[in-house]
């Protein structure tokens, strides 16, 4: 599905990203880890396009097809989802017109009609109960005020509502408690199936206990240094993030 | 030959062809008359007007004097109209009040001319009472105004009288070759515990050198609720100095929007005055403009008397060479304790040439307020734009929603709900999508 060939990027002349190769299959979780500063993030940014990074080699393709001109949102008519580890507050456009405003415009960008109030409304209600969210939280405006923990679970109602592809969740985990996290990773337990896929983007193997990854990827210093299955996540609990680092250099 | 000398030398000519008017009126005509005399066109050297300049403007060889009626027909101006709504309105064209667009009352409440209240013998008490009594009588375009105006509108709500439906007030122009000087008087007075819903707008119906000065007087006595909407959206050959003076007595609640989208020129001179306790004021505005265009608001409030609130909230929105300016004034005098004071400017600039002058100006007199202002200048959030991209929603729609989001704030409280929904449409029309909710 997604596949990352020799990656480099860079913001502001800095390389951050220096090579990653990365293949991920339809039905697959993976993991990222890695320290603080390894690029984690950038990693994200890029796949989905975010214009304050710059893509100097490279290429990333989704199904086939080369994204590295698309524009963020024609990304996301393909289906590609981040889960931002720092959700914008957007004050006066509550979640609902928002989902509504983002959904109806992936559809028109397919050629389809907007959907039906009746069916919108219908899967608000679905998705809100998959993640235990409150109704009245719907009619709040996006994110303003919200806790951390809400914050994080409002990202993934709104991949819950998108049915992405391609999910990446940055740091989701960070800002939630232990029963938040559950509900989370149950969300995304049930919305994972054999025909999307999953990044996890963390910094603790926490997540992976409950979203049980089939690789997970060590990223240190812009390059993938090491991939294993599981229990390369527990091994690096352990050892810590020096043990990379040494056997690095 | 100058504008200001075209003026002031046609203006016996132009008083001789007044008939039947209060005595009184001839006194403050001239006195008018005398200050503009003195003071002429204001210029950006005084300080007021630092930032606005009418150069370009006055060049223009104005017809001063409206001349006959010209007709236009309902389907041509319906557009500008809440027509949804039943509303009592009054629409001038040129200056001149149409009759078959309008629907004026003396049932219950007086909306009608001010050539009749300025005429007829049984206004006249009223006139004496209030007319030019709220207004600056040193600033010289509203003396201007008080020396040439006779039309314009007559709102008198008597005591208790919640009027049902929203109140009209419409100045239309078109013209062919000719500029216009159209200077509309309005006074508005609304009786004890009376609530009523006012809109005043200036329009072009066709692409006219038209240069509005108008005045409006609100008297709101006690406990008195006014809501008033100024909508400006003409055409970028249209100039508006627009001079609102607010007099406030105890217990009222009187709130201005005014919804700035377009014209040539726009230059709102709002002052409320409070002269009781417990006044509640709110001016609140939004500001969206493109083009070359320039909106100017210069509001003062004038906290007279103890344990009164006022709240300020304009939102402005700049792009291409369009120049905005906010300077807000907050005067508490000594003896009004405990007045709370509120004023909050928010910016955001699209382009590199665009151009805001914000500036508070508190003046306080008194040892036991509270007053704040906030004045921020910002691009778009770039943040905010990816993460709304990233969930599939296209630039330009991104940005509208974030300007909508932006202007949410003051659409909160706009009470009439037809108005509401046309003012989301403008929004949307200027920003070039259409949404799918309305705000």
């Amino acid at each position: 599905m997604l596949k990352i060939n020799n990656i480099h990027a860079s913001v502001e002349d800095k390389e951050i990203l220096k090579g990653i190769n990365l293949e991920v299959k339809a039905g697959e979780v993976h993991a990222i880890m890695g320290p603080n500063g390894a690029g984690k993030s950038t990693l994200s940014s890029v796949i989905t396009g975010n214009e304050a990074f710059e893509v100097t080699q490279g290429e990333i393709m989704l199904d086939g097809e080369d994204l590295s001109e698309l524009s963020p949102e024609e990304r996301a008519h393909k289906g590609v989802f981040l889960s931002f580890q720092y959700p914008v507050e957007i004050p006066g456009v509550s979640v609902t017109n928002f989902m509504k405003t983002a959904i109806n415009e992936s559809r028109k960008a397919q050629g389809l009609e907007e959907m039906p109030a009746s069916e919108m409304l219908k899967k608000i209600k679905e998705k809100a109960e998959l993640l235990d969210i409150d109704r009245k939280f719907l009619s709040r405006s996006l994110n303003e005020g919200f806790s951390g923990g809400e914050k994080k679970r409002n990202e993934i109602f709104q991949m819950a509502m998108l049915e992405p592809k391609l999910a990446i969740l940055d740091e989701t985990d960070s800002g939630l408690d232990i029963d938040a996290l559950r509900i989370v990773a149950n969300g995304v337990n049930k919305l994972k199936s054999k025909d999307n896929a999953v990044v996890l983007i963390t910094h603790y193997q926490r997540l992976l206990e409950y979203i049980v990854p089939d690789f997970v990827h060590v990223l240190y210093d812009g390059k993938i240094v090491k991939t294993g299955g599981k229990e390369l996540a527990l091994e690096l609990e352990e050892k810590g993030y020096d043990w990379i680092k040494n056997s690095v250099k | 030959m100058e504008l200001k000398e075209k003026l002031i030398s046609s203006f016996v000519a132009f008083e001789e062809g007044l008939k039947g008017e209060h005595e009184r009126l001839h006194d403050i005509r001239l006195e008018a008359l005398k200050l503009f005399e003195e003071k002429g066109f204001p210029t950006k050297k005084e300080e007021a007007w630092k930032y606005t300049s009418l150069n370009s403007i006055l060049k223009n060889d104005f017809s001063i004097i409206p001349k006959n009626e010209t007709v236009v027909e309902y389907k041509e101006v319906k557009k500008y109209l809440l027509s949804d709504s039943d509303t009592y309105k009054l629409v001038f064209i040129n200056g001149i009040f149409s009759s078959h667009l309008s629907s004026t009352t003396h049932d219950g409440l007086d909306v009608c001319l001010m050539s009749s209240a300025l005429t007829k013998p049984k206004y006249k008490m009223i006139i004496d009472a209030h007319y030019n009594t709220c207004v600056d009588k040193n600033d010289s375009m509203t003396a201007l105004n008080t020396a040439y105006a006779t039309e314009g509108a007559f709102i008198n709500i008597p005591k208790s009288k919640v009027v049902s439906k929203p109140i009209e007030i419409i100045y239309l122009s078109t013209t062919e070759n000719q500029a216009l000087l159209v200077q509309p008087r309005n006074l508005i007075i609304v009786g004890e515990n009376a609530h009523v819903q006012i809109l005043e707008r200036h329009q072009s119906i066709t692409e006219c050198s038209v240069f509005t000065n108008s005045t409006t007087e609100i008297v709101a006595h006690k406990r008195a609720i006014v809501d008033f909407y100024k909508l400006q959206n003409d055409l970028d050959t249209g100039t508006l100095i627009d001079n609102t003076f607010i007099k406030q007595k105890q217990e009222s609640r009187v709130s201005v929007h005014t919804f700035s989208f377009g014209g040539k020129l726009t230059r709102n001179n709002l002052n409320f005055y409070q002269e009781g306790e417990r006044i509640d004021s709110t001016l609140k505005g939004i500001t969206l403009i493109d083009g070359k265009q320039h909106v100017d608001h210069y509001t003062l409030v004038s906290h007279n008397q103890p344990n009164c609130e006022s709240h300020q909230n304009y939102k402005g929105i700049y792009d291409d060479n369009s120049i905005g300016v906010f300077n807000g004034k907050i005067y508490v005098d000594k003896i009004a304790q405990k007045t709370d004071g509120f004023q909050q400017s928010n910016n955001v600039l699209l382009s590199d040439k665009a151009h805001i002058y914000a500036k508070p100006q508190l003046e306080i007199f008194a040892d036991d307020v509270k007053c704040s202002h906030g004045c921020t200048i910002g691009q778009l959030n770039d943040e905010a734009m990816f993460y709304m991209r990233q969930r599939g929603i296209p630039k330009k729609e991104a940005k509208a929603l974030l300007m909508y989001a932006f202007t949410d704030e003051v659409m909160q409280s706009v009470k009439i709900p037809e108005l509401k929904t046309k003012v989301a449409r403008v929004i949307a029309k200027k920003l070039g999508v259409s949404m799918g909710f309305e705000i």
